[in-house]
């Protein structure tokens, strides 16, 4: 029966991974059932439509009304913008890292951009605040010039909150472009040129279609990202409640939270607990959604 | 069997240590603290204003930490279902944050002011605007007014601010203007201080924060008339401020010896420094 003595060791090795395993498992299961189970109450309280359709969000009103359609809808136009503006600048910047640049201006283009994501949020939110805020209060004032309806905000808005976003997915998105960029074979490349096109065309044509799961996955990536940043928007986007638009103040999912989890009780809180559970939700059709992207390469490869 | 035996001291001990990590906080005991004098036990129930819960909670944290036998209970009803709790006799300490009404204080109730909650109005350093009436204010505040100009000022839009929904500031400010849930915020901050960095550099801003936090970045707005300082929250001129009341039965030397202690201790230096450090104004 005496085994060697490196097998119980390994045996016993086996066992520690096992339990960190678990720790993860048991992490994901009870953080669900506890979205779950804190999220649901407010739908009871206070009626489902009544709570995702609502506009009026008056938490602490006499008569308290709890709608968050406006803060769902910032959300997602607010991610759907910074994916618009920050996806193709994103995309260029790698083809010029993999296909344009010569390898001692990638070699200082690629650490630059690694170092803006490891950028805190915080920072991009000082930033946002410091610079961005007072520029866009002049264009708010340029273009609001004399209107009588317009709430000024002082350039603490929607549109701040989407460049600060867009910003910020560009490290992610960039990274896992470049690598899939990079992974397309040199035969396809080379049989382009041959076929008589040009570089740019090798690029848009055969390079960026080969490319494509590993970009999507980049995307879905930089969505998840500007999803659940709540730091850097919590400083720049005002955080009134208000219709999704560029100049207006408004509020996302993640900065409702935030912003008044604090002093929150009763159905407020619930509620609160509710947004956290829409985010959550969000942030899962976004996983699975990579997931799929993921299984899809892998059948193709 | 030896395999056998590693196998379960490995998984014993992955079991403590993930208990370790499990139980590892939340059990810091603080000892040595007990005095031997404080002999008091019992439990002190108050119920009331809901503006009162920093006050009350960080009041009865220092209190049972001096006198661990001594339970308080604090409920948030609001202010007038404190004192009603009070007058039925449920409560030995009634929460208000508003002066006690004619009809409270005919059934008995004595009005003990322990602090005084006082909010500043501040505009940016450039803004020309240095007095507002109350309606000016309210009207600032509710969309009807939008640019200086109206005001006699620059012309600047008025960019408004604010605090979150359940602010205790936001809720004192909207009450003693009231305009409860009629106010047009465009900016909606979840801090003092972030109000304060914010209209200090927002050209035209407006914005409410405890009078104490006021500093030299920004300009304190005098209403109808009266500086916002605390000599004229003391002598009772300047409108955004209200009293916080611990309103007890009878007056204070009439109460039972928790109740007694309890008072002495907020008049004490420690628990004048919990009022001051909440950014309060202590009552002469």
């Amino acid at each position: 029966m005496n085994k060697p003595k490196k097998h119980i060791g390994e045996s016993a090795a086996k066992y520690v991974f096992a339990i960190c395993a678990a720790v993860a498992i048991l992490a994901v299961c009870s953080i669900t059932i506890y979205m779950i189970a804190k999220g649901t109450p407010a739908f009871k309280n206070v009626g489902v439509s009544e709570l995702l359709f609502g506009t009026l969000w008056q938490p602490t009103a006499a008569e308290p009304s709890y709608g968050i359609v406006y803060i769902i809808l910032s959300s997602v136009i607010g991610t759907g913008a910074c994916i618009l503006i920050g996806v193709p600048i994103a995309l260029l910047t790698a083809v010029f890292l993999t296909e344009v640049a010569n390898r001692k201006l990638a070699s200082v283009v690629q650490p630059a951009i690694e170092l803006l994501a490891a950028i805190p949020s915080v920072i991009y939110g000082l930033l946002g605040l410091m610079i961005l805020n007072p520029a866009m209060y002049k264009l708010e004032k340029l273009i609001f010039a004399g209107s009588e309806t317009h709430r000024f905000t002082g350039g603490s808005n929607m549109l701040s909150a989407i460049l600060i976003l867009a910003i910020m997915i560009l490290p992610t998105v960039v990274n896992v472009s470049a690598s899939s960029i990079r992974a397309v074979s040199k035969d396809l490349r080379a049989a382009s040129l041959a076929l008589g096109a040009s570089k740019i065309q090798t690029i848009f044509k055969v390079t960026i279609p080969a490319a494509k799961s590993g970009i999507m996955t980049g995307v879905a990536l930089g969505i998840g990202r500007a999803l659940g940043e709540a730091m850097a928007i919590n400083m720049v986007a005002g955080g009134a409640v208000n219709i999704p638009l560029p100049f207006n103040s408004v509020r996302f999912l993640t900065t409702q939270i935030v912003s008044e989890m604090g002093y929150a009780e009763g159905t407020h809180r619930q509620v609160l607990f509710t947004v956290g559970l829409v985010l959550y939700v969000f942030i899962m059709i976004i996983n699975l959604m990579l997931q799929r992207i993921r299984k899809g390469r892998e059948k193709n490869e | 069997m030896k395999r056998f035996i590693m196998k379960a001291v490995a998984v014993g001990m992955a079991v403590l240590m993930t208990a370790g990590i499990a139980t590892g906080c939340g059990s810091a005991t603080e000892e040595g603290k007990t005095e031997e004098t404080t002999k008091l036990s019992g439990k002190i129930s108050l119920a009331g204003s809901t503006s009162m819960e920093k006050l009350c909670e960080a009041m009865s944290e220092s209190f049972m930490e001096a006198y661990p036998d001594v339970t308080v209970t604090t409920e948030y009803t609001g202010s007038s279902a404190g004192i009603e709790s009070l007058t039925q006799g449920s409560i030995d300490i009634g929460n208000a944050s508003r002066e006690l009404k004619d009809g409270e204080k005919e059934k008995g109730v004595t009005e003990n002011v322990v602090a005084i909650d006082g909010i500043a109005v501040i505009t940016d350093k450039e803004n020309a605007t240095k007095d507002l009436t109350t309606e000016q204010l309210a009207a600032i505040y509710t969309g009807e007014i939008s640019n200086w100009k109206e005001l006699g000022g620059n012309d600047e839009a008025i960019v408004v601010i604010g605090r979150e929904a359940g602010s205790g500031t936001r809720s004192a400010f909207e009450e003693l203007l009231k305009i409860e849930d009629a106010c047009q915020y465009a900016q909606e901050l979840d801090s003092t201080g972030a109000v304060l960095a914010k209209v200090a550099s927002t050209p035209g801003a407006i914005g409410y924060v405890s009078l104490d936090v006021v500093d030299d970045t920004v300009n304190a707005v005098s209403l109808n008339g009266v500086p916002a300082l605390e000599e004229s929250i003391l002598a009772g001129k300047y409108l955004l401020s209200r009293p916080f009341v611990m309103a007890t039965m009878g007056e204070v030397s009439e109460q039972n010896e928790l109740v007694k202690t309890w008072f002495e201790f907020i008049s004490s230096d420690e628990g004048k420094s919990i009022i001051s450090d909440l950014g309060l104004i202590l009552p002469q």
